[in-house]
């Protein structure tokens, strides 16, 4: 493999990992405070990239003005399934709130099958996404460039949150210890709300620029790369928020160079991403950057 | 109640079941009879999850990729040799499954080995691993099937699927193998072996600390459920006479995952009950995305609605019964005496029992 097509497909794995860090932060902040794999991470997903649509396509939207409508409305989305479905079971076993997890997934992507129908809709980017960049002798897609700078702004602010503001101590303080955190009155409640709105946002965020990067929406298309950027989650170390990050573009670059190195096994690029999870599973359990915690008796 | 009467109460039980299997297969329809072929399809596949995950507390999301196995173990063995021929396009079967075949009973063993073995293989491994994270690993392998199976078109047909398996499945085998698997495993749990298993199930390091081998039961009652879902997918398979990959996604175990937790964890026979209700719902919302009449106002078909009433109904039922349909109660024939005495107290028992 040349140096130039190297380089190339390690620009792409830079962006498909950022849009997987991206969406993996919903699953990991909820993860960290709720302890609940939010199967439903994946529709919402899928649903900010239909809202882009009809926002960019029916209503005529300026660009810029139609991402900002998409990420408030998942934002919203991601909110509502909190309170409607998560927040009644919070004394619960885990198990109930993960079937009620998975009750919203089929019910957002059935909803998106009404609403939208199973056709797959194809969206017309905006011509400033098409444009090529030359850099020596690689090409490269500004979707691919606006999908990592806009990654990484949208990280840093996120960083900033959860480390330097109060609801981010809030935040943290839950997922350390939920009753505690009452008794020191922190507003529990408000908290969680705001943390599916921030992950339920990002997730929006990767999925504007995926749905630049793969102009085909469709009411299924949540599901791989839910599923994807949830084991980023955890190879990062599930409910650490940098973790995520790390994951996410552990797992882009694996899958692009995997199929670049091997296309003649471009077939198994799934189930080469789901061997490295059980592998990092099995000698590394609690992720990239996970906390290693001791089982006390 | 003595013993020997509930062993008589369920040899007449077992014969009334025989004489409604012997009706339905008689009686009704093919649409109906696929329904409840379903229903006790899913009563294998969600009472041998409740083996792993109810009763040994091992949160296993890899049922789907037992199934695939099992399906396409049985696919394979009763296919006809002819059909083999023609229609694997994309690439001719490979040597050994040209040739190989086995009665429908026989595929269905070889079915529910290949599972377990395969259950073992990955279980050793893996069940080292607790709670989601364990979950997430056999989800990931049950996956890791799939994509196997989408990728061997020389034994599979890939994504194309296998169709015209022969229909083999009907209620004698579905329900029978069905009872079988509750025979088996409420022996098991009633077993020595059970009581290890569910002291894991409570507590991993105490039951280390009296004696259970961790890896031994864990691995064992991994297999066996394996097994069970092996021998389902091969019922499956000869029921809908197609199979492809793609029935095998992580959503498959998600619904067996939701039938179990809707009958209650730990609960048999709340399984059985979750495992019908769970068919039965989604055959008769149907009605709702066909297009219907109210008065003058024309609903006109719309695909998919139906799901979103199934969803909404999951939903309103794991919010409001948080410990599934019958809360974990199971069915015995001491109870059902105690429920029929409530109900009809006759003065005698009425006096004296103070329960």
């Amino acid at each position: 493999m040349s140096l130039n097509l190297f380089l190339q497909n390690l620009a792409n794995g830079l962006s498909l990992g950022s849009l997987y860090a991206l969406i993996a932060i919903g699953y990991t902040m909820v993860y960290g405070i709720l302890r609940l794999i939010n199967f439903a991470h994946g529709e919402v997903f899928m649903l900010s990239t239909y809202f882009l649509y009809y926002g960019f396509l029916i209503f005529n939207l300026p660009w810029w003005a139609s991402f900002i409508v998409a990420i408030a409305l998942t934002a919203v989305t991601g909110m509502l399934s909190e309170r409607i479905a998560y927040r009644p079971l919070r004394n619960s076993p885990r198990i109930s709130v993960l079937i009620s997890a998975i009750g919203v997934s089929f019910f957002l992507q059935n909803l998106a099958i009404v609403l939208f129908t199973g056709i797959p809709k194809s969206f017309h980017r905006p011509t400033f996404f098409k444009r090529l960049f030359q850099f020596g002798g690689i090409r490269i897609q500004s979707t691919l460039i606006a999908s990592v700078v806009v990654s990484a702004i949208f990280l840093t602010i996120l960083i900033y949150i959860v480390y330097r503001t109060k609801t981010g101590l809030a935040m943290r303080s839950i997922s350390t210890d939920i009753e505690t955190s009452r008794l020191m009155a922190v507003n529990v409640d408000k908290t969680i709300s705001i943390t599916f709105a921030i992950g339920s946002a990002l997730a929006a965020v990767g999925g504007i620029l995926w749905a630049l990067r793969f102009p085909q929406l469709f009411p299924f298309m949540g599901m791989m790369p839910g599923l994807k950027a949830f084991i980023a989650a955890v190879v990062g170390g599930i409910g650490n928020i940098p973790g995520a990050m790390v994951g996410g573009l552990f797992l882009g670059m694996s899958e692009i160079l995997f199929v670049a190195f091997l296309p003649a096994l471009s077939g198994y690029r799934d189930a080469f991403i789901f061997a490295i999870l059980i592998l990092i599973l099995l000698f590394k359990p609690d992720g990239i950057l996970g906390k290693n915690v001791q089982e006390k008796v | 109640m003595k013993k020997q009467n509930d062993k008589l109460f369920t040899i007449l039980a077992l014969i009334v079941l025989g004489v409604l299997v012997y009706l339905a297969e008689s009686n009704l329809d093919a649409y109906k009879l696929r329904i409840l072929n379903l229903g006790a399809i899913y009563v294998t596949l969600g009472v041998s999850l409740n083996l792993i995950y109810g009763f040994t507390g091992q949160f296993s999301l890899g049922h789907a990729g037992f199934m695939a196995s099992g399906a396409y173990v049985t696919t394979l063995l009763v296919l006809p040799t002819y059909y083999k021929e023609m229609i694997f396009i994309l690439e001719p079967l490979a040597w050994p499954f040209t040739v190989m075949q086995a009665p429908f009973i026989v595929a269905l063993l070889l079915s529910g080995l290949l599972a377990a073995l395969v259950a073992i293989l990955i279980g050793l491994p893996v069940l080292r691993l607790k709670g989601d994270y364990l979950g997430i690993a056999t989800l990931g392998f049950a996956e890791i099937v799939r994509i196997i199976a989408n990728n061997i078109p020389q034994v599979t047909n890939g994504a194309l699927g296998i169709k015209g398996i022969p229909e083999f499945s009907n209620l004698w085998w579905t329900v029978g193998v069905a009872v079988f698997t509750i025979y088996i495993i409420k022996g098991l749990i009633n077993s020595s072996y059970g009581r290890a298993l569910m002291a894991i199930r409570e507590n991993e390091i105490a039951a280390e600390v009296i004696g259970v081998n961790l890896t031994y039961h864990k691995v064992m009652s991994f297999a066996i459920s394996a097994f069970f879902a092996g021998v389902a997918g091969g019922l499956f398979a000869c029921l809908l006479t197609t199979i492809d990959p793609r029935a095998f996604m992580f959503i498959m175990t998600f619904n067996i995952l939701i039938v179990v937790v809707l009958g209650g964890l730990g609960s048999i026979t709340g399984t059985v009950i979750a495992a019908f209700l769970f068919n039965f719902s989604l055959e008769y919302l149907r009605p709702i995305e066909a297009g219907f009449n109210i008065g003058p106002i024309v609903i006109p078909r719309i695909p998919g609605l139906r799901m979103v009433a199934f969803s909404v109904l999951l939903l309103i039922v794991i919010l409001y019964m948080k410990n599934g349909l019958l809360g974990g109660i199971e069915f015995s024939w001491k109870g059902l005496a105690g429920f029929i005495r409530k109900i009809f107290p006759d003065k005698k028992s009425s006096e004296g029992s103070t329960r």
